[in-house]
């Protein structure tokens, strides 16, 4: 695989490193050219110096032919105007940015850009997963989709738990795919009970997710 | 009409006194409060100091109802950012941009946006006074563009 990364701040770098021991083809592209010398100092002739928004500077790298390019600067707006440009003048392959407002994920995906990638979310999931929280966890939104994959956790009080998942009416469409109980993972039929201090993990659509919020965890 | 403009520096500051001269509702955002002393005094719309890349600032300036959106900061990617986000998400129905480098201002007209290039401008205001006669870029294109319309096919 050919991939360009743009951006050659410590994200950059630790990504351009893992692609190059892979056995991936990398450029990367890095603004700073005290910068790049480092990275060159470290991984080799590698790097171009430029702004990686700038079209020509794109097709110097190779964009035309490049199976992936990951716009990973420390700036939302600069990651999705390179993946716009690479797609646009370039046909580049894949696209994926590296966001820091949570809310431009749905934003860069309505704009074309295939992935983005939030450290701020990440670190908000694995903060939600510590805490039990009244509402759903949202896991993973799906590729293109309103689909998603969310978490609940059955709390004392909550009207569903005890019961039987047949006997439960979820918010269509909604499926249960997964009760975590005690560390185990469990691919539920329709006769298993939810019980208290149950993982849920449930396929829904952004728009359901009140409602499963109101079924799972309301009392 | 009700407009939202996005960078209050020279040209933003203009604009959005001109316009709220003419009688329209404006509301201007800034990074930096000390850039709204560029308005003129007369100037009576509203102040955001905010980043206009943000949905929760676009949307704290009234972006859902706006009937249009200029976008003149310093940075061409802010500019196409915040451009792109009320076009498509907030579907203002009038959206400018200001992009200093032609070659992105091409792509991004390309993909729908209505965009100046104060670069291609400029330039052509200095070869017009220092060659007079001179077919600069822009007429080039105009005539190219041209050929393209008559070129197809009435429909």
């Amino acid at each position: 695989m050919f991939a360009i990364v743009a951006g050659g701040g410590k994200v950059g770098f630790y990504l351009a490193k893992e692609l190059v021991g892979q056995g991936h083809e990398v450029v990367i592209i890095e603004r700073d050219a005290r910068r790049s010398a480092i990275i060159e100092g470290e991984l080799g002739n590698i790097v171009m110096t430029g702004d990686a928004a700038e079209t020509t500077v794109l097709q110097e790298a190779g964009a035309a032919r490049a199976d992936l390019v990951a716009a990973v600067t420390g700036d939302d707006e600069d990651n999705l105007v390179i993946c716009q440009v690479a797609k646009v003048r370039f046909h580049s392959g894949r696209t994926i940015a590296r966001i820091n407002n949570p809310k431009n994920a749905e934003i860069f995906q309505r704009l074309g850009i295939d992935d983005t990638v939030s450290a701020t979310d990440v670190v908000l999931s694995v903060i939600e997963q510590e805490i039990p929280r009244q509402h759903l966890i949202p896991l993973l939104r799906l590729r293109h989709t309103d689909a998603e994959i969310v978490e609940a956790v059955i709390q004392e009080g909550s009207s569903v738990a005890g019961r039987r998942l047949k006997d439960i009416e979820l918010p269509a469409p909604t499926s249960i795919a997964v009760i975590i109980r005690d560390g185990q993972a469990i691919f539920p039929r329709d006769d298993e009970p939810i019980l208290f201090g149950d993982h849920v993990i449930a396929f829904t659509t952004a728009k359901n997710e009140a409602a499963l919020r109101q079924t799972l965890v309301g009392n | 009409m009700y407009v939202v403009i996005m960078g209050c520096g020279r040209v933003g500051a203009r604009v959005a006194s001109q316009l709220s001269r003419l009688g329209h509702e404006v509301t201007v955002l800034d990074l930096y409060p000390e850039a709204f002393a560029r308005l003129a005094p007369e100037f009576n719309g509203t102040t955001l100091v905010g980043n206009g890349i943000d949905v929760d600032v676009l949307r704290r300036a009234g972006i859902e109802r706006a009937d249009a959106f200029a976008a003149a900061t310093q940075g061409d990617n802010r500019n196409v950012m915040a451009s792109q986000i009320a076009k498509h998400i907030f579907n203002v129905p009038k959206v400018v941009t200001r992009i200093y480098d032609p070659l992105r201002q091409e792509t991004f007209e390309m993909l729908g946006l209505e965009a100046i290039s104060p670069t291609v401008l400029g330039a052509n205001q200095f070869l017009k006074i220092l060659d007079p006669d001179a077919v600069t870029d822009a007429d080039l294109e105009a005539e190219a563009f041209s050929h393209r319309i008559e070129a197809q096919p009435s429909s």
